[in-house]
């Protein structure tokens, strides 16, 4: 971010490196110096004061050496041609005999990612991995990585690759891991290119056939790792492949102690090992479960809210699979006043998920606290869990919601309101419960998504509930106030509905409904729906029964709203990643939009139904999801689909159904417009689903 | 691997800037940060997250941001691990982890970061490894002196706080006994523990969380052996019995990996040789029964006058720490409801605080010192403690609205600072307290990092 004064702030530092008196004052010159790379931190562009600290870097002070060199690896990308004449200094201190200053310049060298310094950088390399300082072979390896990856896309040398190879038995232990990492770094891109495969394959075996070396060296070393290095070894184990079961045990009894680290990382490392080489083996999976609950709980209630946040993540993942594992635990789950806003939810996910038996009332008590919480999210997401766990047990939790009702709180009744609507459709016997709850609770909702759940709880099961036509009484006459288009489709429906049961109380009104939705309405969603209606009303009372009477719940559903348990085998990949930290579906569209910015023509073939889902009116999305093939459709929110790929994949598409509209003559547009509309659909929606 | 990392003050100025491995694409990565996470909605969790090809992982440690952006899918255990361990190495060597020390000693932290990572990839976090290759110095805003500190009484009188050191002293560079006048061989072993309490209205305690942790910073010169003592009587698990009484128990136990613990089973004795700077020796949790009792009671009593609105919240304190300890900085929260129209303090407060509800809703007391154990209080007085009373909310004329208003209340927090001793059973304090019947939720939440400081020779 420039800021005003900029310019004269460069020349003043300028001025002060050139002058002579500065520099032979080492404090002051490195004061100087210092104040260069506060400004560089802060965004400003010092880059014109390159050739100054070029001159500078020839010094015996080595703290002057170090900030110079962070410049010059910050600024040398765009100043090449002046930072070649930093090279001759680097190539000096390359060889010189304090092994410090010799890593220092060796990392520096090869940090200054500017076209053309590979030719400089190789001999000091090469150099630095027979170096007799540990030090120096460590940058010295990585230095490798970093000259590779600056050549881009060249071949791999294969003498440096033996190279690294044979400094795998290095007496350093962070040597060893830092070649482990150069070559993982060289050999990824290598698999990619087509000439190179069998060279790369070759490569590949050796890694493969290293790792069973590897293993025995490995394992007395890893204790002398420190707990960076343990991880990452364990990450690098994963890739083998043991060739029997008892070398396979082998490798668990020698991994075990590292179960019992302190540090998370390898915990949570060693137990995805353990769970990847075990796959075939669920009871020693399970086995590994228990034995992490420990860490795991530690680090749920830990210190650091961004550890106890992705343990608790972690926990989720694992409750996937075993629901009863943490159930003794559930005291761990509940939530305390000072945490922040996003480990709350996912306690309370938590708390959802490991209820059983034993724990349900007091779990539910804890939840019933929240419900109240000032925080009107948490409050919201404390209701729903209550309403997820009613699934399982119904009654205690109608109990409570119906309470919650009492309290006549906007932003809870209309929470408890949805979940009764998703209640009563999933577990018909709570309906009588619900609907005396619904008697005494009085329509002080004002968002969409809360009146949609009353009026739909009151015409469906209007029969029930003495009051419901009064209340919906109360809706239509407030219509022409009404500003979402959703609401007034759910009323026209409801009131429907009711009047099938109860006309003589609801036919005044819905008439008056139907006359406003037709004459005065704006919206054309809602004037098509009122249209609707009434010609259906004309068609008999009969016909409208049909339509309209469909079933008021549905159990099934429930059941396949409560996921069935996921064996361990279709996440243990996952554990110890990003992907339970950001969950399954965010990971999903991030690894997509990664996917798809790699390889262009190749979009994800489901985008196309991104779309489709518009087009499917609501009663029609019901029907769709009736149909066996539901698996084949789904619905990616925040998909971008550029106008062009559509047209490619619609045209690309073998067409289902064709339609010929007779015309003849001169037609006015509308009702070309209104003819096209009413045949659209079928063709449209079978297109898709061919997809 | 890392392919940035920076530091942010809390207001987004990038304090520390190092890009490893070159491929921010020419972007403000730090902006694009403090632009993501100033723009997150409710239900997004801040810790890890995406944005332009790359995951941002933070941590928040004193008010900074410590933030490393990577490309790939990595431990979130080992990088947030890492990321508290540099948050730790760098309060080693610059003495505290502040905003003012950060940009104090920016050359200095290049320093570490560029030995710590090196292209991304951790090379060592070991204080005494870095200790050879770092050479800055670190830049303290002002010398240490014991004498700013208020250990010295009125008159040179010695007082009580005298004889232990004060809460600072441990926070200074450990390179910074290379400069000779500040050599000493001085330990610090500090245990911090964070307990909460959920009580039930009859006063039961439903809910008994505590954590601790042992630790240590070490100014001696590096491979001195250290041999630390915990009581005979100190059990792990549930079943074990050890001693005649109650004994001291835990129900899990850590330690670091370079504490011996061949005496430990035998005589609780851990043996180490720490390196310089701060070391987490043990860690332990119990939950559930305690074996001493809660050092703070609170006894609420709550009168509702219905036809007034009027509410009076009496509370009394009572603090069952023993004599020789006492408890500074105690904080009481009463988050009051949204309907709170006025309010009035009249207790031990002159002149008596009054007035509109504060904006936050909440209102705090903060005791600057214990009321136990404040000068001219006698001993069985001081005991006991009233807090004082509140009345509210006063218009809120309907029936039915006055009870919502109160279901909604917050939860009352209390915090505390642990009472500084020597023993290490003494546990710090925090309690949250629900009353069920009355619609009245109370919480009693424990404050932030609390320490024992106690010097030894």
């Amino acid at each position: 971010m420039p800021y005003l004064g900029s310019e004269d702030v460069v020349k003043e530092l300028k001025k002060a490196l050139c002058n002579p008196h500065i520099q032979a004052d080492r404090l002051r010159y490195r004061n100087v110096i210092q104040r260069v790379i506060r400004h560089m931190t802060q965004g400003l562009d010092m880059s014109c004061v390159f050739m100054e600290m070029v001159k500078a870097s020839a010094t015996v002070d080595i703290v002057q050496k170090k900030l110079v060199y962070l410049y010059m690896c910050t600024y040398a990308p765009l100043k090449p041609d002046l930072a070649l004449l930093a090279i001759n200094t680097l190539c000096k201190d390359c060889s010189d005999p304090n092994p410090m200053v010799r890593g220092l310049a060796l990392r520096s060298m090869c940090s200054l990612r500017m076209p053309g310094v590979q030719e400089y950088i190789q001999q000091p390399i090469l150099n630095g991995l027979r170096d007799k300082a540990s030090y120096v072979r460590r940058v010295a390896v990585l230095g490798c990585a970093k000259m590779h990856n600056l050549h881009g896309d060249s071949e791999v040398d294969g003498a440096l690759v033996n190279e690294l190879y044979s400094l795998l038995r290095d007496q350093d232990p962070i040597v060893v891991v830092n070649c482990l990492r150069s070559l993982e770094e060289i050999l990824k891109y290598e698999g990619g290119v087509v000439i190179n495969k069998p060279i790369a394959h070759h490569l590949l075996n050796r890694f493969g056939c290293l790792s069973a070396l590897f293993l025995t060296i490995s394992i007395s070393w890893m204790s002398k790792l420190d707990q960076w290095g343990q991880a990452e070894v364990l990450n690098y184990l994963l890739r083998y492949q043991p060739h029997s079961e008892e070398e396979l045990f082998d490798i668990l009894n020698l991994l075990d102690s590292f179960l019992k680290s302190s540090s998370p990382g390898v915990v949570t490392g060693a137990t995805k090992l353990f769970l990847i080489l075990a796959k075939k083996f669920p009871h020693v999976q399970t086995d590994v479960l228990v034995r992490v609950k420990g860490p795991l709980l530690a680090a749920c209630s830990s210190e650091s809210r961004e550890l106890c946040f992705v343990a608790l993540c972690h926990v989720r993942q694992i409750l996937h699979s075993l629901p009863g594992h943490f159930s003794s635990h559930y005291k761990k789950f509940f939530c305390s006043y000072w945490e922040p806003h996003y480990i709350k939810l996912q306690k309370v996910e938590v708390l959802c998920e490991l209820v059983n038996d034993e724990n349900v009332q007091q779990v539910l008590e804890e939840l019933q606290g929240y419900c109240t919480d000032v925080s009107i999210d948490f409050a919201q997401a404390a209701i729903f869990a209550i309403g997820g766990i009613a699934r399982t047990y119904t009654d205690q939790c109608v109990q409570i919601l119906t309470e919650l009702l009492g309290l006549r709180q906007e932003h809870i009744t209309t929470v408890v309101l949805q979940t009764f609507r998703d209640l009563v459709w999933l577990c018909p016997q709570c309906t009588e419960a619900v609907c005396q709850a619904l008697l005494s609770c009085e329509e002080n909702i004002q968002d969409s998504e809360g009146k949609q759940a009353l009026i739909w709880l009151l015409g469906v099961h209007g029969e029930r509930i003495p009051n419901a036509p009064y209340v919906l009484e109360d809706f239509v006459e407030s219509v022409k106030s009404e500003t979402f288009p959703a609401v007034k489709m759910e009323l026209l429906t409801a009131l429907l509905r009711l009047f099938l049961s109860r006309p003589a109380e609801c036919q005044d009104m819905l008439g008056r409904l139907l006359y406003y939705c037709i004459e005065e309405e704006k919206d054309m969603a809602v004037r098509d729906r009122g249209l609707f209606y009434y010609r259906l009303l004309l068609l008999g009372i009969d016909e409208v029964k049909q339509i309209l009477c469909s079933p008021k719940s549905d159990p099934s559903l429930g059941l396949l709203e409560d996921q069935p348990e996921r064996p361990v085998n279709s996440w243990a990949s996952d554990f110890n990643t990003l992907v339970p930290v950001y969950g399954k579906a965010h990971w999903a569209t991030i690894f997509k939009r990664q996917g798809t910015e790699q390889c262009g023509p190749e979009l994800p073939r489901t985008a196309s139904f991104a779309p489709s889902g518009h087009l499917i009116s609501e009663e029609n999305k019901e029907r769709v999801q009736e149909l066996p093939d539901t698996e084949a459709l789904m619905l990616i929110p925040n998909c971008q689909l550029t106008a062009e790929y559509f047209e490619k994949t619609w045209l690309s598409l073998k067409v289902a159904h064709q339609q010929v509209l007779p015309w003849q003559g001169e037609v006015h547009p509308d009702t070309l417009q209104m003819a096209l509309q009413n045949c659209c659909w079928s063709p449209r929606t079978q297109k898709c689903r061919s997809l | 691997m890392i392919s940035q990392f920076f530091i942010l003050s809390s207001k987004g100025d990038p304090l520390i800037y190092k890009d490893f491995r070159g491929d921010s694409g020419g972007l403000d990565v730090a902006e694009l940060f403090y632009r993501k996470l100033t723009g997150l909605s409710g239900d997004e969790s801040p810790v890890v997250m995406f944005q332009d090809d790359r995951h941002f992982i933070h941590i928040r440690h004193s008010g900074l941001y410590l933030v490393a952006t990577t490309s790939e899918n990595v431990s979130p255990f080992s990088l947030l691990e890492l990321l508290s361990r540099l948050a730790t190495l760098l309060g080693d060597y610059c003495g505290s982890l502040s905003e003012g020390t950060i940009s104090r000693n920016v050359a200095l932290v290049y320093e570490l970061l560029d030995e710590v990572l090196d292209y991304g990839y951790v090379q060592t976090t070991s204080t005494e490894m870095l200790r050879n290759f770092i050479q800055t110095e670190a830049v303290v805003s002002k010398p240490f002196s014991l004498f700013d500190l208020s250990s010295v009484g009125l008159f040179g009188a010695e007082t009580q706080q005298s004889k232990v050191a004060p809460s600072s002293a441990a926070s200074r560079p450990v390179l910074s006994s290379r400069s000779d006048q500040s050599q000493k061989n001085e330990v610090f072993l500090d245990v911090v523990e964070r307990l909460s309490v959920l009580i039930a209205s009859d006063g039961s305690p439903l809910k008994v969380d505590v954590q601790g942790e042992l630790r240590l910073k070490s100014f001696l010169p590096s491979g001195s052996e250290m041999r630390i003592g915990l009581t005979e009587e100190f059990c792990v698990g549930k079943s074990e019995l050890r001693g005649y009484g109650p004994g001291i128990r835990v129900d899990e136990v850590s330690f670091h990996s370079s504490v011996n613990l061949d005496e430990f089973e035998s005589h609780r004795i851990l043996r180490l040789q720490p390196h310089q700077g701060e070391l987490t020796v043990m860690r332990y949790q119990l939950s559930d029964d305690l074996p001493s009792p809660l050092p703070f009671r609170l006894f609420p009593s709550v009168q509702w006058d219905r036809g007034s609105g009027r509410l009076q919240v009496y509370l009394k304190l009572r603090c069952d720490l023993p004599p020789k300890s006492q408890a500074v900085n105690i904080r009481l929260h009463l988050p009051l409801p949204r309907g709170v129209v006025r309010w009035t303090f009249p207790a031990y407060q002159d002149p008596p605080a009054t007035g509109l509800p504060p904006q936050p809703l909440c209102w705090g007391w903060a005791l600057q010192a214990s009321p136990l154990n404040s000068p001219g209080t006698h001993a069985p007085a001081s005991r006991f403690a009233s807090l004082g009373w509140l009345s509210g909310p006063v218009a809120t004329p309907t029936p039915t609205s006055g009870y919502a208003t109160l279901a909604t209340a917050r939860p009352m927090s209390f915090g505390s600072e642990a009472p500084q001793t020597r023993t290490w059973q003494q546990r710090k304090k925090a309690s949250k307290w629900e009353e069920d019947n009355i619609f009245f939720l109370g919480v009693l939440a424990y404050g932030s990092g609390c320490r024992q400081r106690t010097p030894e020779s």
